[in-house]
Parts: structure tokens; sequence; C-alpha cells
């Protein structure tokens, strides 16, 4: 299975469209086929004729008439078929009181994603880039933009949806399987759309749990003294100004949530592969891996540096 | 030899007057002054051919970029400008003026008249629309080209997100490409429905001028909704009117309505022509009329209209609710209908005529063989859940590449091997017209056929790179090796042409047999078109002429002047006299240029080329000594007596 396909469906909402799609597909290959053949015919006809036949433009209104009352049959099929599938994606999750709620925000060029916490809001969740889900349960996906239009797309599991300044937009998704797809910004946003993916992780009810559990504590507080002083290289450089870390006194909102840094895959929205070596190149000089990036180059010494990532590697 | 043959007049002494009258003038000056129809069409054609060749070169750019994973030929800000300056060449430089060119070239043969109505509003629509290309690509070599798409969204092309003078650039470039559009619709539209040849009522227009007329009013009715959209643009970037600004109660999507309400009739202006094509060509290689001439004028008009109620389409992933988007849905769907019928009429025409096939017609298959795919795909795009999966992908890329290379391109390079002999007065090489349409054939379906795939996988479309581990690499490298086909079959047709421009075998004036009226004059046509302007008997001029047609007497040899005729029957109402050579269409480009550049770097500017191309319309407009003595006589109730000749 492809991890991010519109072909490989992982959930209801996407394989709805898929089938949809493949219905679509084969009558406009049956209706390709027969028109050129009906071409390929009339070009064999029309070499063979000696001199222009004018006698049968009776029989040929029938057969254009017959074959434009054919297109419009074909036509109110594929838009019944079209509407219906619409109307159950649409609607998907609307009544169903069990759903779980996630919020997506956009940025140039990164995803924050929060998962709000109506009983207890100081368990709501704030991650970056990547999208936790359980199977088998209704996922309402609350999408906006802090910037520019974007667009949220995951192929395996649902159609695309813009985020829109002063607008919230509504996606339902739902997983059948546990499985791990890439998401990927479909809205061409600036310089740097290419590097603005996600990852979707469908876990069991149980891996999610866990992973809520754990996402829901704040920071680690180090124990290594190389950690410890990392720790202070953190909230003493500009990297507290834009970034947050539950538990420590970093408050930043301009950038990602750093507090689970070290358990995400990749870095940069999907530009990376998240391991140390990647992590110390980013830091010091982003703009080169990621051109037009708003995290600035910070100059720091070798030995800060190799203390800031052990740090940043216990935010588990 | 025989005594008794009947000395058939040669007419020598009209056609010098006529030729003094209607010539060029000589020198740069001459140039510049041009106000004939078909210098100005040319014009159009070859300029619009040049653009083609830099937006193609834009396309080989993101090709070879995008050939392999994490490629870093191009940087993301270069690429960015790079896939908007070519979306916006092919689209506002390349196609509409291209189109707009030949029916600049074309209609006023075919309804037989000597010149377009308006003849020096038609050249300035000409030097603003080649002023507004240069512009675009002199932002482009100085780095500063727009790079927020073709199509320019806010607010990423927004006064905060986009600072400089990028996007300005893009809605001025917009300014001076819709002020020709819309001028060479007007001149259509008039020429069309007031100057057509006695006898050439509306049931006998060509489909091809049938055609224009349609693209001419689409132009009229659409180009204005992309103008007012770039304006408030402009608006919001220079003056801060928060148009688009939604934390001052604006709407970024009311710019993407507007803007789609344009978008689409567009794709409609670019690809009518293309059929307008297809049914010359399919006319004169099946030797037979058209079959379902009326029904193919009814569906071109429903087209026409319907293409202004699809434009939502394009939005569907922007979270338009339920009820709204069906309607959409289903107009998307039901214009296939029209279109449709059209191919099934041609089927029936080649079904029952002497088909004879040569590139022209090869083109024509090619046609057949695409744009169906296209319009297929159309359909399916047409449907909301599905347009949700692929929008924004390659797929959508695929797409459009087969609607509009399908559709225009093709039926284009039909079109140019069609009248290349008219042109030129001599025949292309057969052989190589074949290979250049089988190197587009295969070059086209290989670059764009494994789009469809790639965007199903999940490519986005307008990303400058993408990793390995997408596995997007092969179907790319595919589809940019395609592209040097696509290439080479360009190079052979321009090999083609240019040499047998003046060596090809001499055509005369209708090489192929073919039924409009273009053909009844020498190849090249003389620059004031017809000896004596024609009349009409039926749908196929030339074909349902009498030996004895009459033809139409009484017009000065000395004066530019044109038979205006009714718009219903066009039966002959009165003699028009037209202006000749000017300098003035040339000195307004020059002053409307300075002050609608001069605008994006300094709001003054603006002011400053109004009042100086008021100036300069106060020249345009100056009479000259003998009209004016006539208007007087007039007046007074004398009627001037023609000079003896």
């Amino acid at each position: 299975m492809r991890i991010q396909s519109a072909l490989d469906p992982a959930g209801p909402q996407a394989a709805h469209i898929a089938h949809l799609f493949w219905t679509f597909t084969w009558i406009c290959v049956g209706v390709y086929v027969v028109t050129l053949l009906f071409v390929l015919v009339a070009t064999i006809k029309g070499r063979r004729n000696a001199e222009p036949d004018l006698t049968k433009e009776h029989t040929l209104g029938i057969g254009v008439s017959a074959a434009a009352g054919v297109t419009v049959v074909i036509l109110f099929v594929l838009l019944v078929a079209s509407v219906a599938t619409g109307s159950a994606v649409g609607t998907f999750g609307e009544s169903d009181p069990r759903q779980l709620e996630v919020a997506v925000t956009g940025h140039q060029w990164w995803w924050e994603v929060k998962y709000p916490d109506a009983l207890n809001p100081s368990a709501t969740v704030t991650d970056a880039n990547e999208i936790h889900i359980p199977i088998h349960t209704k996922v309402l996906l609350r999408i906006q933009t802090a910037d520019v239009i974007h667009s949220l797309w995951i192929p395996n599991l649902h159609g695309k949806r813009d985020l829109i300044p002063g607008r919230v937009n509504k996606i339902w998704v739902e997983a059948d399987q546990p499985g791990v797809f890439r998401a990927q910004c479909a809205e061409f946003c600036g310089l740097q759309h290419a590097h603005m993916a996600l990852v979707v992780f469908a876990h069991t009810a149980e891996d999610f749990a866990q992973w809520k559990a754990s996402a829901s504590q704040g920071a680690v507080t180090p124990t290594t003294p190389s950690a410890l002083r990392g720790q202070q290289v953190f909230l003493g450089a500009p990297c507290a100004k834009c970034h947050n870390i539950v538990g420590v006194d970093a408050y930043g909102t301009i950038g990602p949530d750093l507090t689970h840094l070290a358990s995400r895959k990749t870095l940069g929205a999907g530009t990376l592969i998240n391991n140390r070596g990647n992590l110390g190149g980013w830091i010091s000089n982003a703009p080169a891996l990621k051109p037009g990036v708003l995290m600035p180059p910070n100059a720091m010494s070798a030995s800060e540096l190799q203390d800031l990532l052990a740090y940043l590697e216990t935010l588990k | 030899m025989s005594e008794l043959t009947i000395e058939q007049p040669d007419f020598a002494r009209e056609r010098a007057m006529l030729e003094k009258t209607w010539g060029k003038n000589r020198g740069l000056l001459g140039w510049l002054s041009e106000t004939g129809h078909k210098p100005i069409g040319l014009r159009y054609i070859v300029t619009a051919f040049v653009f083609f060749g830099l937006g193609g070169l834009e396309a080989a750019l993101m090709r070879l970029q995008l050939s392999r994973p994490d490629n870093h030929l191009l940087n993301p800000d270069l690429y960015n400008q790079i896939f908007t300056v070519h979306g916006t060449t092919m689209m506002f430089l390349f196609a509409v003026p291209m189109m707009l060119g030949m029916g600049i070239y074309f209609v006023p043969l075919m309804v037989g008249t000597r010149n377009v109505p308006f003849p020096k509003l038609n050249a300035y629509g000409y030097f603003v629309y080649v002023v507004g290309g240069i512009f675009l690509y002199v932002m482009l070599f100085l780095g500063a080209a727009p790079d927020a798409g073709w199509f320019s969204y806010v607010p990423l092309s927004g006064p905060t997100f986009d600072p400089g003078k990028r996007a300005d650039t893009w809605a001025q470039m917009i300014t001076f490409t819709e002020f020709s559009g819309l001028i060479v619709a007007v001149e259509i539209v008039v020429c069309v429905f007031k100057q057509r040849a006695p006898g050439m009522s509306l049931n006998r227009i060509p489909l091809f001028v049938w055609s224009m007329v349609m693209v001419s009013f689409m132009v009229i009715f659409a180009m204005p909704a992309v103008m007012l959209d770039s304006t408030y643009l402009i608006f919001d970037r220079t003056f801060s009117m928060h148009f688009y600004n939604r934390a001052e109660g604006g709407d970024p999507i009311f710019f993407q309505h507007i803007f789609w309400f344009f978008g689409h009739p567009e794709v409609y202006i670019i690809f009518i022509p293309g059929l307008g094509f297809m049914s010359s060509i399919i006319t004169a290689f099946t030797q037979r009329k058209i079959f379902g001439y009326t029904a193919i004028v009814c569906t071109l008009v429903t087209t026409a209209f319907m293409g202004f109620s699809v434009w939502v389409h394009h939005m569907f992933a922007t979270g338009i609710p339920q009820l709204g988007s069906s309607f959409f849905t289903a107009a998307s769907l039901m214009i296939t209908v029209p279109t449709g019928v059209q191919i099934f009429c041609w089927i029936a025409t080649i079904w029952t005529g002497r088909l004879r096939i040569a590139t022209p017609m090869l083109f024509a298959f090619g046609f057949f063989i695409t744009f169906i795919i296209g319009g297929l795909t159309g359909v399916q795009l047409g449907s909301v859940p599905i347009d949700w999966q692929v929008h924004d992908t390659f797929f959508v890329v695929a797409h459009l590449h087969y609607v509009l290379i399908g559709g225009a391109v093709f039926p284009l390079f039909g079109a140019f091997h069609f009248w290349f002999p008219k042109w030129t007065g001599r025949m292309y090489s057969e052989a190589l017209g074949k290979l250049s349409f089988w190197l587009l054939l295969i070059g086209f379906n290989v670059t764009f056929f494994p789009m469809h795939i790639l965007g199903l996988h999940g490519m986005p479309r307008r990303i400058y790179t993408y990793g390995a581990e997408t596995g997007w690499g092969p179907l790319n490298a595919l589809a940019s090796m395609g592209a040097v086909l696509i290439t080479l079959s360009i190079l052979t047709m321009l090999i083609n042409f240019a040499a047998h421009r003046r060596r090809g075998a001499l055509a005369g004036p209708n090489p192929w047999n073919a039924d409009t009226l273009e053909w009844s004059v020498s190849s090249p046509p003389p620059a004031y078109n017809f000896l004596h302007l024609p009349t009409v008997a039926g749908p196929n001029a030339v074909w349902d002429a009498a030996p004895d047609q009459p033809y139409v007497t009484g017009m000065r040899f000395d004066k530019r002047e044109l038979l205006v005729t009714k718009t219903l029957d066009a039966e002959p109402d009165h003699k028009h006299e037209i202006p000749g050579h000017s300098l003035a269409p040339f000195l307004l480009t020059l002053t409307s240029t300075l002050g609608l550049i001069g605008s994006i770097f300094y709001g003054w500017w603006f002011t400053v080329g109004m009042i100086i191309s008021a100036v300069v319309l106060v020249y345009w407009f100056w009479p000259n000594r003998e009209e004016v003595r006539e208007h007087l006589a007039r007046d007074r109730g004398i009627v001037v007596a023609e000079e003896a000749r």
C-alpha cells in the first residue's frame, strides 16, 4: 500500500471516493473507446467514398441525436452517483456523538495540530506536523489557517479541504487499519509549498490511549548534565522566543511546540528525517535546508549545540 | 492562336489603385503605422508563437527540475516564478492572442470585407499586448516576476505576503492583455455583424467565423471580471483598500469567485476557436458541407453561455455547501453535451465525405485522440468527491493540458498547415508535416498521460521538488523524456515552414479546394483582400458560387471604403470610410504604458500618463481636411461629386 495515494484508501471516506472514481473512469474509458471506434470506422468509410454522399443526412441526424441522447443518459447516471457519494462523504460524522475532534492550523510552512479536551482544558495536546488518530473512530478535523490559503490532503483517508483565512472548515476522516500515511499541503502557499507535509498515524484504541497519555504530559525533566546545560542553552538562546515547551519557561507560539519534539518522525514539516545530525544542521542553519523558513540561523559554539541536542533528544 | 477568345478585363489599373490605397508604407515608421488586418493578424500570430516558445522553455526547465527527486537545479524562488510565468504566458500571451490573431487575420477574409471596422484601435490592441508581454519578461529577467501562480490567489499575492512589485506586475500585465483581448473582440463582433458580403445571411456564416463571434462575446463578458479582480488586487496593494483582507471585512474567496468567473470561460475562449479550425479543416478534407451546420452553431452558442455557469468546480475544495456544489456539478457535466454533439457531427461528416488525409487532417485526428481524454477527465473533475481527491494535483495538470493542447494546440497546428499555403503561396513538405504530427502525438501523451497517475498517487501541483520516498521519480522522468519529443515536433514544424516559405511548390489560390472566401483570392491575399467585394450564395461560399456569381461594384478604389451590410441578411446598407495608416496607436501605446507601468512604482505616473494620452487621443481623432470639407458640404445639403478619375 502506498502511503500517499488516493487509489489506496485506508478508510471509508477515501474508499467511497475511490469507488466513485473507478465508476467514472470505467464509464469514461467505455465512452472513449466507442467514440474512437466511430472515428476509425468513419475514416475507413470516408477513405472509400469516391464522392461525398449527401443522401444520408436523415439517417445521420438520427445517429447524432441518438448519440447525444446516450450522452445525456450517461451523464445523468454519473451525476446521481456523484451527488449521492458527495452527500455521504460530506455528512459522514455529522450525527456521531463519539467523534474525536482535532484542530489543524496551517502556517507557512508547517502544521499546528491540537487535540482539545473540553472537560480538562489543561490536557489539551499541542503537536506539530503529525496527526494521531484511533482506528474505527470518526475524527472531525477542524481546519483553519494562520496566514495564507493552504489545503489539507490526506489522500489515503479523504479528499482535500482548503484552509481559508477567517473560516473554519470541517472534514471527517476515519481509518480502517493501523498505519502511517503521508499528507501534504495541496494549495500553493509560497516559497516552501513543496515542504509542507504531515504524517498521520492511525493507532489501535489502546495505542492511541497510550500515545494520548504520554502526549498530555509536560516535558521530561532532563537528568544528564549535558541535557541540563542544553536546557539552559535553549532558554537563554532565541529558541524560547518562538517555541513552546510545556513545563519550562518557553512560551513562544511563532514556531511549532517542541514539548515532544524527539518523538516526531520528521523535521521542518517533512523536509528532513528527525535524527541528531539533521536536527543539529536545522538548528544551525535552517534556511540553508529549507530556504524561506522563518527560523533564523543560530550561531552557537559546538559544545552548546551538542548540549542543546542532548536536551532536545530527551523531549520524547 | 484563336482570335475568338472573349477579352477578360484584367482590371490592372484598379488593382494598382487598390494597392496604392491599401498597401504598406515602407520603413520603420511604415511598420509602426500599419493598420491592415492581415499584417496585424500575422504579428499577433508570430508574437504569440514567440511567447509559446518562451512558455515552452519554462516548461522544459520545470520538467528538468522535476525529472528526478530532490533535484536542486532551480531554487524554489526561481521555480515559483517560472511556473507562474509559464501559466501566465500560455494563457494570456500565447493562447488567447494566438486565437484572436487568427480571427483578426481570417474573419474579414471569410466574411468578404477589406479590413476590420476600427483599424487604428486594432493596431493599438496589438501594441499594448506586446508591451504587456515584454514587461512580464523584463521583470522575469530582473528576478522580480510574479510568483503566486497564474491565478495569483490572495492573500498570498496580497500586500502582506507578497511585498515588492511581483503581484503588481501580474495584475498590470492582465490589464494590458485584456485591453488587447477586448479590442479584438469588438473588432470581430462588429466586422461579422456589419461587414459581411451581401448574401452571407446569418445561416451562411462559416463555422470558424461563428466560433470567433462566440469567443468574442465570451471575451466581452469574461475579461472585465478578471480586470476587476486584478484592479481590486492593485487597489489592495497600492491604496490599502482591503477588498480581500479578511481582517477588514474583505474576503479572499471573493477573489477566487471573480477569477474563475473569468477563468473558466477563458478555457472556452481558447478552445472554441480550435473547434472552428476543426470545422474548417474537416469541411475541406471531406469535400462536403459540414453535417449539422445549424446544430453546430447552436452548440457553439450553448457552450459560450454555459461556460459562465461552471466556475465553482475550480473551488469545490474551499468548502462550498452541498446543494450549491451539486448545481455546478450538473452544469459541468452538461457542458460536455454540446461539444459531444459537435464531435458526433464531425464523425458523421467524415463518414459520408470523400476523406483525404494530409497533415491538417492528421492534426484533426489528434484532436479526437487527445481532447476526448481531456473532456472525460473533465467530467471526473466535475464530480465534487472526485475533485476533492484530484484537485490541485498532477491529475489536473494532465487534464488541463489534454484540454488545451488537445483541444486548441492540435487544431491550431492543423490550421497552421492548412493555411500555410494561403499565407505564403507555397506548399509545406507533407513528409515533415506528418513527422511533426507523430512526434507531437507521441511526445504529448508520454509527457502528460503519466501525470494522471502521479496525481492519483498523491503528487500535488506547484511543488519545486519531492523526496525519493514518494515514489514519483520514475513517472516524472518519463514525462520529462516526452517533453523532448514535443520539442522535436515543434522544431520540425518550424523547419518545415522556414524551408518552404519561399521555396515550396506553388500553391495557387485554393490548393485544398476549400469552401471559404479566403480561398477565392490569390495566395497570399492582396492588401485589399478582394478586387471586387464578393457576394455569397450559400453556406460554402466558394463551392456554392455560380459561374457568373455577381460581385459588388461602386466601391471606390482610391479610398479605404468598407461596405456596411445589415445584421441578419447582409443586405448592402451603406459605404463607410475607415482610416488608413496612422502613428497614433503606437504613440498612444507609449503614453498609456508610461501611465500603467509607472503607476506600479509611483501612483502619480498614472495621472501623468493619462494626461499625455489625452493629448495623443486628440491627435488620434483629428479629422483631415477632406473629411471636414465633405462633412460641412453634407451639412449644407450639397452632394460632393466624386472626382473624375
